[in-house]
């Protein structure tokens, strides 16, 4: 048996942690140990998602890709706070120095002892097999003053420390370089809340990814959400004593000492590009490429057979990649090749797709058309803020690349079209114009899906036909597809819901057996084709002639298209029996009425007349829990007489009975409570009233607080208002019920009108997309990009639907009007509120009360024995 | 052949297209449809489910090639021809022979 073999690892990043794990899964640790030395105070972060360590409390934990700071295998250990300082090839050796307690263990606070000045522990450790992973470090370009206080990088956690630090006593904050992670720094800042600039040398943003126009509407995004863009100029000095106050800029072209201008700032932080960090390897005399990073062969090996380089340190044939997908991909070349397998890197698809500051960007294979005789397909939405660019072989066939930027969501079917050559369709405009007008890609199976894990189709089908994945999550787990950049999921999701639907498991989205549509899909058809009936829609869209489901549901979506009674002829016979008799059904087949009691203020005088119609008609009465009075036990034919009384008392129909809004429910507010810090009780009616007779896919609750105390109990209401000393914050997505969900603040200290819009949007934009029957809790949940995603829309306008949403509720609200005020005009309307048709004045028989604690009870009609009727 | 009497409910045009009207006959509450191809039909008015008499207010649509109506209480769809409920193969509501003659629609076998 052969000696075990000793791999030592420098660097423990993304790569090199990416390494490890592909070893202990591939069984290299059999016969090999491993030693990871990372210099960083922790294990391995998620750098590709460093941006949103600002957005969590214990933002390392939640970056950390080995939580603990332990392999599960004994034989990988991970020695973190230490450096390699020099390679002895000939003696294959490695030198290192960590501080005199350095050890295996987690996220220890400290800096760097080489930064320190004092000597550490100096260790040497024998290898077999070296692997270098040491990735890049952030080029500073050098520009007059940059050693000054304030001047960052953006690369680790403890820079997001320094530049968090350094932004609480700053104002305004300015990047240098304007490519991807210059956005997402600029992001870091506005996060911050530091007025932010964007100084790109190139005519636009992204210059490596994006074309002119891509860059023109990524900037419109980004300017819109309060960065300034500075593109074609070029940095001349950090302005400051020790600290910096600004930068000195000209624009590019312009010769030096031309006229100058400086942005204000206190941070400034660079972002110019990597570079490989290649000295180790220089300074042991392996090779590097003229533009840095160790030079490897197809395996990823240096000259020395026993050294490899992977990651962004390493220039294979040449060329370093400085993208997470290439390194993943050189890591598990290296252990196929310590395994002997025939692993190769030949190059790596550089495809992007990210969100930068909430906008979309894509960008894939031969974006820039350079193949000789490409074609370019492209769509532009300027008032929107979309731009798609296909990019095509000469023959119309084949798709090379393309640009996506304000709208992405075709990235997941066109990226795997470059890769696998597929054919295209005969008219790929469709691929790109909005809506996707339903062409339908099959893909094959050695099509990439997840390009940072190297996931094929085949790959999640073998999961969830073999592996026993029930789900997008399983499939995550168990392949690594869509656990990096997340761009994937939703193709991920496609192919599984695809698969279950091909083996016969229900995952059919289609509303019912008459409508193979979603509700989301029904509601577009019915806006763009003006559709005002039924028979029409059926006859173009569906099958045969309804049911309980999809009827209601399309009652619903003409409803909340138009503002036409929902017991005109067209749709009187669609409604569900609440709906159809403006009431609830109630166990026994009579009803109860509920009144509109705004906020849940009423006066002694509408009191009073609610008592005398209970006492007259013998109705049961009962306080609601959404602050009004359900009166229980009225027949059906009694109805237009309850209603002709309650709406000549200037009541009007509380929509208990409908798929719409319910109640605002308010506590007294500052008008009287001695805590109370805005008037609750009057916002809650306003918006009770904006909103009342919305019809939408499930019933609508809302609740306002006047103060943190939140008597109301807004958060659980699909949308909560809590007052502050500012104004409101609004929460959305609460609900009781079986599944109670408490609502998360969508956003905070609002003034009044802007909180209103906000509200309009986020209805309209629930009552557009969600499911049938989905409350807005799960409708969030099952977003892509969940409350992130609500945001988005609602209140970045990402999507540029703002207007249009705001403008769809004031249709609604002028188009409002009283459904039971309506009915009672309406003789036709009127003519169905009979018991039977030949004998209207005969009561249902099998109706019968008792009473019980003064008032009346249903007696539960005699039960027909089931069985054999004939 | 059963030659029962026949009763006389209403006009044809006092149920609306897709939908339904409840009826008394003989103390007996009857539900009476008529279908988007214009064909009435009555079946028993009470849902077996809930004791309550509410069928004629429920949605009329089609299940595969079936005439329904599905309960207003807890949606149990009703073969409109024949009575048997398609959720429940034990339940079924009566169901009554029905006509249209000159515009009146004539129920038989009510009892």
């Amino acid at each position: 048996m052969t000696k075990r073999q000793r791999i030592v690892v420098v660097g423990h990043g993304m790569v090199g942690h990416r390494f490890a794990q592909a070893a202990v899964e591939r069984g290299l640790t059999e016969t090999h140990d491993i030693v990871v030395f990372g210099e960083e105070p922790r294990a391995a972060y998620d750098r590709v998602g460093l941006t949103s360590w600002f957005g969590h409390p214990d933002g390392a934990e939640a970056l950390s890709l080995l939580p603990g700071g332990v392999y599960d295998d004994p034989r990988v250990r991970l020695v973190l706070d230490s450096v390699v300082t020099e390679i002895d090839r000939a003696a294959r050796t490695v030198t290192v120095v960590s501080p005199p307690s350095a050890g295996s263990r987690d996220g220890r606070q400290g800096a760097l002892l080489d930064q320190r000045g004092e000597p550490g522990a100096v260790t040497v450790h024998d290898y077999d097999v070296l692997v270098l992973a040491t990735g890049a470090a952030p080029f500073v370009p050098p520009v007059e003053g940059r050693g000054k206080d304030g001047c960052f990088v953006y690369r680790t956690i403890e820079d997001l420390e320094a530049i968090k630090a350094a932004s609480e006593a700053a104002t305004s904050g300015v990047v240098i370089g304007g490519g991807l992670l210059g956005l997402e720094a600029a992001n870091a800042l506005v996060q911050l809340g530091l007025d932010t600039h964007v100084v790109e040398m190139a005519p636009r943003l992204m210059p490596v990814q994006l074309d002119d126009v891509a860059g023109v509407t990524l900037v419109r995004h980004v300017e819109k959400l309060g960065v300034q863009v500075h593109t074609g100029v070029l940095t001349e000095e950090i302005e400051g004593d020790r600290s910096v106050t600004g930068l000195r800029v000209r624009q590019a072209g312009t010769e030096e000492g031309a006229r100058t201008e400086v942005v204000e700032a206190q941070v400034v932080v660079f972002s110019a590009g990597i570079r490989p960090r290649d000295a180790l390897a220089r300074e042991c005399d392996l090779e590097t490429a003229p533009r840095g990073g160790v030079l490897v062969d197809e395996q990823c090996r240096t000259a020395d057979p026993h050294v490899f380089a992977i990651g962004e340190c390493a220039a294979p044939g040449g060329t370093m990649y400085g993208l997470v997908a290439p390194g993943y991909a050189m890591a598990e070349v290296v252990v196929d090749a310590l395994l002997d397998g025939p692993g190769t890197f030949t190059g790596a698809d550089m495809s992007t797709k990210l969100k930068l500051l909430g906008v979309d960007v894509a960008s894939f294979g031969d974006a820039f058309a350079t193949t000789e005789g490409a074609l370019e397909l492209t769509y532009a939405d300027a008032v929107s803020g979309v731009y798609k660019k296909l990019v095509v072989s000469e023959d119309g066939r084949r798709l090379l690349g393309g640009i996506l930027v304000g709208d992405a969501s075709a990235y997941g079917i066109l990226r795997p079209m470059v890769s696998s050559g597929l054919a295209l369709p005969d008219n790929p405009e469709q691929l790109i114009l909005p809506a996707g007008s339903g062409v339908r890609l099959g893909m094959p199976d050695e099509a990439q899906v997840c390009s940072c894990n190297d996931v094929t189709k085949a790959d999640i089908l073998h999961a969830v036909a073999e592996q026993g994945c029930e789900g997008v999550a399983d499939v995550k787990q168990c392949t690594r597809a869509g656990t990096t950049c997340g761009s994937c999921v939703p193709t991920v999701k496609n192919l599984v819901e695809e698969h279950f639907a091909s083996v016969g498991r229900v995952v059919d989205k289609g509303l019912c057996e008459h409508f193979r549509l979603t509700r989301q899909e029904l509601f577009d058809v019915v806006a763009v084709h003006g559709y005002r009936r039924f028979d029409d829609i059926v006859e173009a869209h569906g099958t045969g002639r309804g049911c309980d489901v999809c009827k209601p549901a399309i009652a619903s979506i003409l409803a909340s298209q138009t503002s036409t009674h929902i017991l005109e002829p067209a749709t009187a016979g669609l409604q569900d029996t609440n709906d159809k008799y403006l009431a609830n059904i109630q166990r026994n087949g009579t009803y109860s009425v509920v009144p509109r009691i705004p906020g849940g203020e009423i006066t002694p005088e509408k009191l009073i007349v609610i008592g005398e119609v209970a006492r007259d008609y013998g109705l049961y009465t009962k306080i609601t829990g959404g602050q009004r009075i359900d009166l229980f036990g009225a027949r059906m034919e009694q109805l237009p007489a309850i209603w002709k009384r309650l709406v000549d008392a200037g009541f009007e129909s509380g929509h208990a009975y409908g798929k719409s809004l319910r109640t605002v429910k308010s506590c007294v507010g500052s008008t009287w409570c001695r805590f109370g810090v805005q008037d609750s009780v009057g916002l809650a009616i306003a918006l009770e009233l904006r909103y009342r007779g919305l019809r939408s896919p499930h019933k609508l609750k809302g609740g306002v607080s006047g103060c943190a105390r939140e008597c109301a109990e807004a958060r659980g209401k699909d949308f909560g208002v809590i007052a502050t000393e500012k104004g409101w914050n609004l929460y959305v997505g609460g609900n009781g019920g079986a599944t109670p969900a408490h609502a998360r603040l969508l956003a905070g200290d609002l003034d009044t009108q802007t909180l209103v819009s906000y509200l309009d949007r986020f209805l309209m934009y629930y009552v557009r997309t969600a499911d049938r029957l989905q409350r807005t809790s799960t409708w969030i949940e099952q977003l892509e990009g969940g409350l992130e995603r609500v945001r988005e829309v609602v209140v970045d306008d990402s999507l540029g639907l703002g207007a249009e949403l705001e403008a769809e509720m004031a249709r609604h609200v002028g188009g409002y009007a009283d459904e039971w005020a309506a009915t009672l005009a309406d003789p036709a309307k009127l003519e169905r509120f009979v018991s039977f048709v030949n004998a209207p004045d005969t009561p249902d028989p099998t109706i019968a009360f008792t009473t019980e604690r003064d008032q009346i009870q249903p007696i539960a009609p005699a039960l027909i024995p089931v069985g054999a009727p004939s | 052949m059963d030659v029962a009497r026949a009763t006389a409910l209403c006009a044809v045009a006092d149920i609306p297209l897709e939908g339904g009207v409840a009826a008394l006959v003989d103390g007996v509450a009857i539900a009476v449809f008529r279908t988007h191809d214009g064909s009435v039909h009555a079946i028993g008015n009470v849902d077996p489910f809930s004791g309550a008499s509410v069928l004629s207010r429920g949605i009329v649509g089609t299940r595969g090639d079936a005439p329904v109506v599905s309960s207003p209480m807890y949606k149990q769809a009703f073969d409109l021809r024949t009575g048997a409920c398609l959720d429940d193969a034990s339940v079924s509501v009566p169901s009554y022979d029905v006509s249209v003659v000159d515009g009146v629609v004539l129920v038989r076998g009510v009892r």
